[in-house]
């Protein structure tokens, strides 16, 4: 029987992830909604960003790593034999905490995807490039300007530009991971707006160390935690974030919402 | 005296002596290039770099050697630079921190360390003989090309390096494969660098004499190089033989030769400077 | 993925993997290289009296190949360029790291690398014209080409490989070294001399001897300078005599040498002799920066 339990979007199933030796990440168990923005919070080195990254596979870029438990995406594992780790990425984008677009123009920044899929036709790339825009809600202020470069923006331009980047090939699953960390509170802000207007058509999962910005967006919160250092990170707790922010459940969330540590 | 005036009349001659060595270090140098200059200045002429040598070399021009060598650095960088390069992406992109990747820096430092003599030796055991190309513009251009390998690779290297791992995370994150990402972000953008690395191989092949002896060069050919599989005169050999096999060698064709390879190849370290400096300026990220 | 896109991508990394792996099997194939026919000539002649052998005769019936001449001529004339390029390269360096002041150093560094690229035939040729007839003068000699003038034309080939090297291990000192020792009162020199230098002598080791392999390796110079004669370097006046190289040798007579005869072979065999040398040294110097790496 097909239950609504059945139907999230991403689930992490009993998961630890290590680094090398060290174990990074234990026993996590996480249920992401579809079409909602959920946020985790904790301290700095919980490893909030590492789950991110066990969703998109991102981790396998750089040094030797291992994981155990399960990853689904639509109730398929992507650590599976058979994944096409190019393929997830396509379906899963990532924002990066300092924004990163390609010395390029800004119009190639967001062909960059598409043209890498195979879409060459000059008015395809442009209809792609303008909805990616308008998604970010950065094509008023750039329509006229597509040919030049991309390092000529603000910072929250910069970082709009790469939303429309990873916009523009048609992902279902956001990740974001410290998207306003780098940018002033007026960026901030559009960031914010952009991240609910794209919920109804994306999942969107954000990692944040600002409270105030994870009660903001999200409707689910999960909250991580580290005993001390060298001890892998732990999910504490994961709920409506409503609750999470007035009634939670664990003594340590309540201690981290109320600020008795940081 | 006391003991800190001491110290500082101490630091005081210590720092004259070593201004002095670095002076003595320096100036023969700056001597030689202005020997140079001043012996060989008059024989450069558009007819001394435009014609053919006559009577024996003993007069005319040396028009020959210098499309040899031209020629000669054509092909070398036709081999070592896609080579060279690829060599580089492997150590930046697909490389791991394993034995094999410290066998591969070992081999490249050590080929950087051959003598260029050996290099001629290989060249002519492989590429003259075993492979049958008989002294030619191809033999000698494999050698070389082996030879300025480190070179490249070594500059290819730094100009990958210096790109920042954020352009690729973001390639990557967008679903593009390693070599993609390579193509299309982490090369267009190490370009300069690898330029830099290419001018400077090729200031080194210029100057190569040993390397081409036994693989290229000739003595006297009455007409230019046509076909890769010619011999061909060469600046350096040409520098070497008159200067020891011709007698009566006028003084002032041989400052002139020796003046002539020099500035070629001052020119592109000169160059390979230039687009370094300019490059790093240029750069926005 | 589609699957084409997949085998292009497959393909691609093989054919970089197999760039990469090039410069292994370039040192491999040298070395065989020069085994193979090396160990020709010693099927027929004894590889000890090539390797001890005083005389080098290599056109006389029947041939005498002893490279005890060659090799004594190489470390000589190597030994004569490092005594003048260890204090002159150390000491630039020094200079140039701990001394001049900014417009000065803007100056010497590329004054430095135009010295790097000048080919070793034009030097080898101002070697021959300039300093050999002036030494010959001065010091009164049968003839200015002498080991002398070799190691002291060699001196200027390694310079730059030194001052280079040494440089960059003296800037890579710490700065919080330098730091402490002024913060209790020592003058600059006195950092310099007892803090700076000892912390970065591993890296000045690795640049002598890096710039021992280039001299030991170089050919035009000693080719064109050092008289090329064949006599075992014994006394202390050999210094003003002619002398012969390894690698002088292998230029000197590779155009006489009949194809696959002794003489062809046993040139081979000193390329042998030459890149075990070169590896040698280069290998020890790796490790030594390698350890200087590590210690970091």
């Amino acid at each position: 029987m097909v239950t609504a339990e059945a139907q999230k979007k991403v689930q992490l199933q009993e998961v630890n992830f290590y680094y090398g030796d060290f174990k990074a990440l234990e026993d996590i168990n996480l249920d992401i909604e579809a079409n909602k923005v959920t946020a985790l919070i904790g301290p700095s080195g919980c490893g909030k960003s590492t789950v991110l990254r066990l969703i998109n596979r991102m981790h396998e870029v750089a040094g030797r790593t291992r994981v155990e438990g399960r990853v689904l995406l639509d109730s398929e594992d992507v650590y599976s034999p058979g994944m096409d780790v190019v393929g997830l990425r396509s379906r899963v984008g990532e924002i990066f905490q300092k924004p990163n677009p390609f010395p390029k123009t800004i119009y190639d920044n967001v062909a960059y995807g598409p043209r890498l899929q195979g879409r060459s036709s000059r008015d395809e790339l442009d209809g792609i490039v303008e909805r990616a825009l308008r998604q970010a809600a950065l094509w008023k202020e750039v329509q006229n300007k597509l040919k030049t470069s991309a390092l000529e923006l603000s910072g929250g331009q910069q970082q709009r530009l790469c939303i429309a980047r990873t916009l523009a090939v048609e992902p279902e699953v956001i990740l974001m991971d410290e998207p306003c960390s780098a940018l002033d509170p007026v960026a901030t802000q559009q960031i914010e707006d952009t991240m609910d207007s794209l919920k109804k058509d994306y999942t969107i999962i954000i990692v944040t160390h600002n409270m105030q910005q994870a009660a903001r967006v999200s409707e689910y919160t999960g909250f991580m935690l580290i005993q001390e250092t060298g001890e892998p990170g732990r999910l504490v707790e994961y709920g409506l974030t409503s609750k999470i922010f007035t009634m939670p459940d664990r003594k340590e969330t309540e201690n981290y919402i109320t600020g008795r540590f940081g | 005296m006391s003991g800190a005036r001491r110290q500082l009349v101490f630091e005081k001659i210590a720092h004259l002596v070593l201004a002095l060595i670095a002076a003595i270090a320096v100036a023969p140098v700056i001597g030689i290039i202005i020997f140079l200059f001043i012996k060989g200045g008059p024989a450069l002429t558009p007819e001394f770099l435009t014609s053919m040598p006559t009577n024996g070399m003993k007069a005319g021009g040396i028009f020959p050697a210098i499309v040899g060598t031209l020629y000669l650095v054509l092909g070398t960088i036709v081999f070592a630079v896609p080579v060279g390069t690829l060599a580089a992406v492997y150590l930046t992109e697909y490389a791991t921190q394993g034995r094999l990747t410290r066998y591969i820096r070992l081999a490249i430092a050590n080929m950087a360390g051959v003598p260029s003599v050996v290099y001629g030796l290989f060249g002519l055991g492989l590429f003259v003989l075993l492979l049958q190309m008989g002294t030619s513009l191809l033999a000698g251009s494999l050698t070389l090309g082996l030879l300025v390998l480190p070179v490249v690779i070594t500059a290819a290297e730094e100009a990958l390096l210096a790109v920042p791992q954020a352009f690729r995370q973001a390639s990557l994150a967008l679903g593009a494969t390693r070599w993609q990402t390579i193509r299309r972000v982490v090369l267009p953008n190490a370009i300069p660098g690898i330029i830099t690395g290419t001018v400077l191989a090729v200031g080194r092949a210029a100057g190569e004499t040993a390397a081409i002896m036994f693989t290229v060069a000739a003595f006297f050919l009455p007409t230019l190089p046509d076909s890769p599989f010619s011999q061909a005169m060469a600046l350096p050999y040409h520098l070497y033989t008159i200067s020891t096999q011709v007698p009566g060698m006028p003084e002032e064709i041989k400052w002139g030769t020796a003046l002539v390879l020099l500035l070629l190849v001052l020119s592109f370290t000169l160059t390979a400077a230039v687009v370094r400096a300019r490059f790093r300026r240029k750069r926005r990220w | 993925m589609r699957t084409a896109q997949k085998i292009k991508e497959v393909l691609i990394g093989k054919l970089i993997l197999a760039c990469g792996v090039l410069s292994i099997a370039v040192v491999v194939l040298i070395f065989v290289f020069l085994l193979r026919d090396a160990f020709s000539l010693f099927d027929s002649y004894p590889l000890i009296d090539f390797i001890t052998g005083r005389k080098w005769y290599p056109i006389s019936e029947p041939p005498v190949f002893g490279i005890l001449p060659l090799v004594l001529g190489s470390l000589l004339v190597t030994a004569i360029a490092i005594l003048l390029a260890i204090p002159l390269g150390v000491g630039t360096a020094i200079y140039i790291a701990e001394v001049a002041p900014g417009w000065l150093k803007e100056i010497l560094k590329p004054l430095m690398e135009i010295v790097a690229a000048i080919p070793s035939v034009v030097l080898a040729f101002i070697g021959l014209t300039l300093l050999a007839p002036y030494l010959q003068g001065l010091l009164d000699l049968n003839t200015g080409l002498t080991a002398l003038t070799g190691g002291i034309m060699l001196a200027f080939m390694a310079l730059p490989t030194i001052v280079s090297i040494a440089e960059d291990a003296i800037n890579a000192v710490p700065r919080s070294y330098r730091e402490g020792s002024l913060a209790m009162g020592a003058t600059r020199w006195q950092t310099t001399q007892r803090v700076v230098v000892p912390a970065a002598m591993s890296g000045i080791s690795a640049s002598v001897m890096l710039g021992i392999g280039r001299a030991i390796g170089e050919t035009m110079v000693v080719l064109m300078v050092t008289g090329n004669a064949a006599v075992m370097p014994t006394s202390v006046d050999s210094v003003l005599k002619p002398v012969r190289t390894l690698t002088g040798t292998i230029a000197q007579e590779m155009g006489e040498a009949v194809f696959n005869g002794p003489h062809y072979f046993a040139l081979f065999a000193i390329g042998l002799v030459l890149f075990v040398i070169t590896f040698a040294v280069n290998w020890i110097a790796d490790l030594v920066l390698y350890r200087y790496r590590e210690g970091e």
